[in-house]
């Protein structure tokens, strides 16, 4: 897909989250949309998936650390095939496999991912055994910026450069707000690029994380660095895409109503004509 | 067999020829080479052994990431961090996920007995139990130890497994006889009471079973090794046939052995099921033998417990 499609396809899938969201009654919206663009830029483009054979051996892995932005995931998986689209309209209902975090009863999903602050050491986990074997695989994983509180990322990312692992991409959201707001009122994360560089990384900052064209000129060559993990703090906006949403704190997670779902459908409508018109 | 051996180096020195042949096994740990007897290991197999430092939350997560590519990784480290530090990685990554990563906690219960609560896992079999799909053993001697090793590295479900850190001396004379997972061994059979153990309280209820056999009371002794799943048939038998029941276990009395044991019985078969281990305290410091006879788990103390019980089984019905 070349960058028109991918913006397209970024469109199409905020499109399908919110439906999601606003059909299942519940969801993490703001960071859903935050991280729509890296979602589509890595399943639609940079990573080697199938979906007709999710578990063919020589896959790029993908970890969301950041589980409870799992409305997006569901909506690329099946729009990509994993699974039919048919099947999302149980989300988030009695006995569903669909529920509110990722779990690898789906077709697509590796690991059940939620609890924040995991998929880092399972990335490691899976780098250094897929390295071992000689394999071409990489592994990505997304964190959100709150979720880089959790000391278990930090414990990994220390293992990930001791280990040499540069067939591992992390990829943060950092999108600035948490539940209860500013990621720096809450627990600062700045300077996070220093941080991460002490901790053995490449790192590379995406001034707009909901631009394709950043982020694939981004991540055009992998690893950043021969023999050292390599990491992007993408500067996304929460909410984006729906100006109601954008950068508001309280839309970490929240269900439109109707006439903000009409509102947000327009506005991606909108979106779509105008990359159309581009054209 | 009056050689002794610690169930670790019975676990680890097993691992080690089960992993020269198959490349997919992996030990992690976690700064404890020396304390999990893995010198050996890391010697011989430098590719198949990694450490990882002091951060137990990302053993268990880099774990599952291996589990999760094909390999068998087997965690070894002292039991009160592995089961309390990276709780949460246990329970999603590894048993949620159902991710065949193998728990292998060391110097359990009170073997480091001096060094304190901090050091101290009297609380890893409630937490572990409550966790579906998976499997939990605390092996009784180092024959038993090498039979469950061999079964963990073809087994494709995770487990946790504890064991102590004293040498010990052989109960069993082979790994036939000392291990069938998930079914109970019964030492010794009796009418008048059964005694439920697993790990090192095995021991002192053996002895206890021969000291009470010279006073005219025959006594049965299961060694539970497999806490999970449960041989609940054996429990089941043991309260129809001996009617008292007492467990024996280094471990707190909330939700271990006892706790299992009395839940089997309470819904199926009521009995009197007394359960000896820690109480609702932290441990007193002292050597295992000092910290046994303190809480009565000591083959003097499980003695004493049967008199009473016993006598209070009389007492009951001559009322009646």
């Amino acid at each position: 897909m070349d960058v028109k499609d991918l913006q397209r396809k970024a469109v199409t899938i905020r499109q399908d989250l919110l439906t999601l969201i606003y059909n299942g009654k519940t969801g993490h919206t703001g960071g859903d949309l935050s991280s729509a663009d890296l979602m589509v830029a890595l399943h639609y483009h940079i990573m080697n998936l199938r979906p007709q054979e999710p578990d063919f051996p020589e896959r790029d892995r993908f970890i969301l650390s950041k589980g409870h932005c799992v409305e997006c995931y569901y909506a690329i998986l099946a729009d990509l095939g994993f699974f039919p689209k048919e099947e999302l309209k149980t989300f988030s209902t009695y006995q569903s496999p669909f529920i509110g975090h990722p779990t690898n009863k789906i077709p697509g999903i590796e690991v059940n991912t939620g609890a924040l602050g995991h998929g880092l050491s399972l990335g490691a986990g899976m780098a250094w055994g897929l390295k071992k074997s000689a394999s071409k695989s990489r592994v990505f994983v997304v964190s959100g910026d709150g979720e880089l509180a959790e000391g278990s990322l930090w414990e990994a990312a220390m293992f990930s450069s001791h280990y040499h692992l540069d067939n591992l991409i992390w990829i943060i959201d950092r999108n600035h707000l948490q539940i209860s707001g500013n990621t720096e009122d809450v627990m600062s994360q700045e300077p996070l690029k220093d941080r991460m560089e002490a901790f053995g990384w490449a790192v590379r900052e995406i001034a707009d994380g909901n631009s394709m064209e950043q982020i694939l000129a981004a991540m055009e060559q992998l690893p950043l660095s021969f023999g050292r993990p390599s990491a992007f703090i993408a500067n996304t906006v929460k909410g984006k895409g729906v100006k109601e949403m954008e950068n508001i704190a309280k839309w970490h997670h929240g269900v439109p109503d109707e006439e903000l779902y009409a509102s947000a459908m327009a506005q991606l409508n909108a979106a779509r004509k105008e990359l159309e018109s581009h054209e | 067999m009056n050689e002794t051996l610690s169930c670790r180096e019975a676990f680890t020195s097993t691992l080690l020829d089960l992993a020269k042949k198959d490349p997919s096994i992996i030990v992690l740990t976690s700064d404890a080479k020396g304390s999990s007897s893995l010198g050996p290991f890391a010697q011989e197999l430098s590719e198949q052994f990694l450490e990882i430092g002091i951060a137990e939350q990302n053993e268990v997560g880099v774990a599952a990431g291996l589990a999760c590519v094909g390999r068998r990784p087997f965690i070894c480290a002292p039991a009160s961090f592995l089961s309390a530090r990276s709780l949460e990685q246990v329970k999603v990554d590894v048993a949620y996920s159902h991710n065949n990563v193998k728990l292998f906690g060391v110097s359990g219960g009170i073997s480091y007995g001096p060094l304190g609560a901090t050091h101290h896992s009297l609380h890893d079999i409630a937490v572990m139990r409550a966790f579906p799909d998976l499997e939990i053993f605390i092996p009784s001697d180092p024959v038993q130890t090498q039979a469950l090793a061999k079964y963990l590295a073809a087994s494709g479900a995770p487990a946790y497994v504890r064991v102590g850190k004293a040498a010990l001396p052989a109960l069993y004379d082979s790994e036939e006889a000392a291990f069938s997972p998930g079914k109970a061994n019964m030492l010794r059979d009796g009418r008048d009471l059964t005694l439920i153990a697993c790990g090192e309280p095995i021991f002192q209820c053996m002895k206890a079973a021969e000291g009470l056999e010279r006073g005219g009371i025959s006594v049965r002794v299961l060694d539970m090794h497999t806490l999970k799943p449960l041989d609940e048939s054996a429990i089941l038998s043991a309260a129809k046939e001996t009617g008292l029941i007492i467990t024996a276990e280094e471990h707190s009395i909330y939700g271990g052995l006892g706790a299992a044991v009395a839940q089997v019985t309470a819904a199926s078969c009521p009995v009197t099921v007394k359960s000896l281990g820690i109480p609702d305290e932290y441990a007193v410091s002292g050597t295992t033998a000092q910290v046994f006879h303190y809480y009565g788990l000591d083959a003097e103390g499980i003695c004493r417990t049967a008199k009473t019980c016993l006598q209070n089984q009389k007492s009951k019905e001559e009322t009646l």
